[in-house]
């Protein structure tokens, strides 16, 4: 839709000018940023849209790293394939869960799509020569366009990609197909009487899912330039359930806070124990510790995450036109997410 | 024509249904009647395919319905509104019809029947775009009524659509039933606890008690067997 076409090129006008004018370091944080906001609005879709949970995209983006790597390492093939193969190598890995997942809700999915997570790197470990042991795969970002920094030209394949799948995502979810899959959520019973295929649509939302969680895991090993299995542990699983929660469940735009707490949540606690002389053992886990202390105080706070405590709040504004009493816009933060998509 | 041959139905050691047996002819509607526990809403369910029976058939036209898949069921133009409504709450007026056209109507097509379908129930034009979580259980039982009528269904299984309303809002409705269904090849079965507005807008009743059929007859027969009326429908 040309709204969010729109929204897409203003959104990389201001990442154009953010990217210009801040260091390198700076730019290679924008980059993991943006493919976190790939991983997560594909859990989003999953999760918030759909209903279904997944504690294993952590698995999903180390298929499409190595993917990536594997065909970087054996082949000459043009870079944007690559990148597709990732997504397409995921949404295979995503159609397999996807299939049994649909006999499967709450705690059970989420315990299956665990398993998946916790199973994976084995699978790595027991072919070094094929997947590098623990050294892993090395990946190699294209050179960079005139004199344009690799940081900086890595930051815009990242963000090119993050607004592209926004883009996507956004015109699914208006479509007939975001409608369907929002139905599956609701009243599975309601939705199979009005002939939707209940069964197809949970599977699909898994290979889409699954497929940006491909392409993101493909982005994050560009960024560090080697792909291993400890790369994607299973705490980063949690950590991503964990920040779309956070960034707004369902909102596609909530997954830019989600991506910013996955990235320097860790580094502000790192901080944090080092202000405090905190031992290792504890700094370990500062981060996760934190996550879920924040996560604790924002579902009291704001149990429609970030964004939709930000959407709330907006109403609220005098002027904003959907004031405090007025019809359909007054609901507390906790309320149903209205729109899922690009507020 | 819905014909339903020797239906049986069990929820483990519970059986629902037991040789239910009776014809629905279109243009007219069939109430199923009877107390709580009767069978009448595991009928409905069993029907569109939500329920898999033990024995018997369901024909529709000529075609058997059991051992189809629900969604395929509906997309054959049988549109079945349970007890309790069954709207999705989380979509707009709007998109909640919307859904009932994906599979039934050309992408042209849509939008106007949307609008009949709020000419229809005029209430629910001012809240076309609001979400159906809401709406007062009146304007969900019309909003799922039109979702159920916009798909064009030729079976129409309506269960306990009164419930909840009031008195004047059911006789609405069951008026708008009983003219959508004159006229017109739909085939209704119409499951009610209400049976004197049930047999007021029906042209066949069904009795159903404790799984079994006890008479299948004209509307107006059941109406005037005092007999009947109090012991199976409580007026």
């Amino acid at each position: 839709m040309l709204r969010h076409l729109l929204f897409a090129t203003f959104g990389a006008g201001i990442m154009y000018l953010v990217t210009s004018n801040i260091s390198l370091f700076d730019n290679y944080q924008v980059g993991q940023i943006a493919s976190f906001v790939v991983v997560l609005a594909g859990l989003s879709l999953l999760t918030g849209v759909n209903g279904q949970i997944s504690l294993g995209h952590g698995a999903f983006m180390a298929v499409g790293a190595y993917t990536t790597a594997l065909l970087m390492t054996h082949t000459q093939w043009n870079f944007i394939l690559e990148l597709l193969s990732a997504v397409g190598a995921a949404g295979v890995a995503g159609l397999l869960i996807g299939i049994p997942a649909t006999r499967l809700k709450g705690p059970y999915l989420a315990g299956m799509t665990l398993l998946f997570a916790l199973a994976l790197p084995p699978i790595a470990d027991k072919w070094p020569n094929t997947f590098g042991g623990d050294q892993g795969l090395t990946m190699t970002t294209p050179n960079a366009p005139g004199t344009l920094s690799p940081q900086e030209w890595l930051a815009w394949i990242q963000i090119g990609g993050a607004l592209i799948v926004l883009v996507l995502l956004a015109n699914l979810l208006h479509s007939r197909y975001g409608r369907t899959l929002r139905a599956v959520r609701d009243d599975e019973i309601a939705a199979s009487l009005a002939g939707i295929n209940v069964a197809r649509t949970k599977v699909l939302a898994f290979v889409i899912s699954a497929g940006c969680a491909g392409l993101a895991g493909a982005f994050l090993g560009l960024s560090t330039g080697v792909v291993n299995t400890g790369a994607f542990p299973l705490t980063l699983s949690i950590q991503l359930l964990a920040a779309m929660v956070l960034g707004g469940t369902g909102s596609l735009i909530g997954m830019v806070w989600g991506g910013i707490l996955l990235v320097y949540l860790p580094q502000w606690s790192t901080s944090l124990s080092g202000h405090f002389n905190l031992g290792s053992g504890v700094s370990a886990y500062l981060a996760t510790i934190i996550f879920g202390a924040v996560l604790i105080v924002a579902m009291i706070a704001a149990p429609n995450g970030i964004q939709g405590g930000l959407r709330w709040a907006w109403r609220r504004l005098p002027g904003s036109g959907s004031g405090v009493g007025g019809s359909g816009s007054s609901a507390a933060p906790g309320a149903p997410t209205p729109v899922l998509t690009d507020e | 024509m819905l014909e339903i041959k020797d239906l049986s139905v069990s929820y483990g050691a519970v059986r629902a249904l037991r040789s239910v047996s009776f014809e629905a002819q279109p243009g007219s509607i069939t109430a199923v009647l009877g107390a709580n526990g009767a069978g009448k809403t595991t009928l409905l369910r069993t029907i569109s395919g939500l329920v898999r029976p033990r024995t018997g058939s369901v024909h529709f036209n000529g075609e058997e319905l059991l051992g189809r898949r629900v969604e395929t069921i509906a997309r054959q133009g049988v549109a079945h509104v349970p007890e309790g409504r069954g709207i999705i709450e989380e979509l707009t007026v709007e998109e909640n019809l919307r859904l009932a056209t994906l599979w039934c109507l050309k992408r042209r097509e849509r939008q106007t029947a949307i609008e009949e379908i709020l000419e229809l129930f005029p209430r629910l034009m001012g809240f076309r775009h609001r979400h159906a979580s809401t709406l007062s259980g009146g304007e969900r039982q019309m909003l799922v009524l039109g979702r159920a009528l916009i798909s064009r269904p030729r079976l129409l299984l309506l269960d306990e659509p009164s419930l909840g309303l009031a008195p004047l809002v059911t006789a609405q409705l069951m008026g708008l039933l009983r003219d959508h269904a004159t006229g017109t090849d739909v085939t209704v079965v119409l499951v009610e606890q209400n049976a004197r507005s049930a047999l007021s807008v029906s042209q066949h009743a069904v009795v159903l008690n404790l799984g079994e059929v006890v008479v299948s007859s004209s509307a107006a027969e059941v109406a005037a067997d005092e007999g009947l009326r109090h012991h199976y429908l409580g007026f």
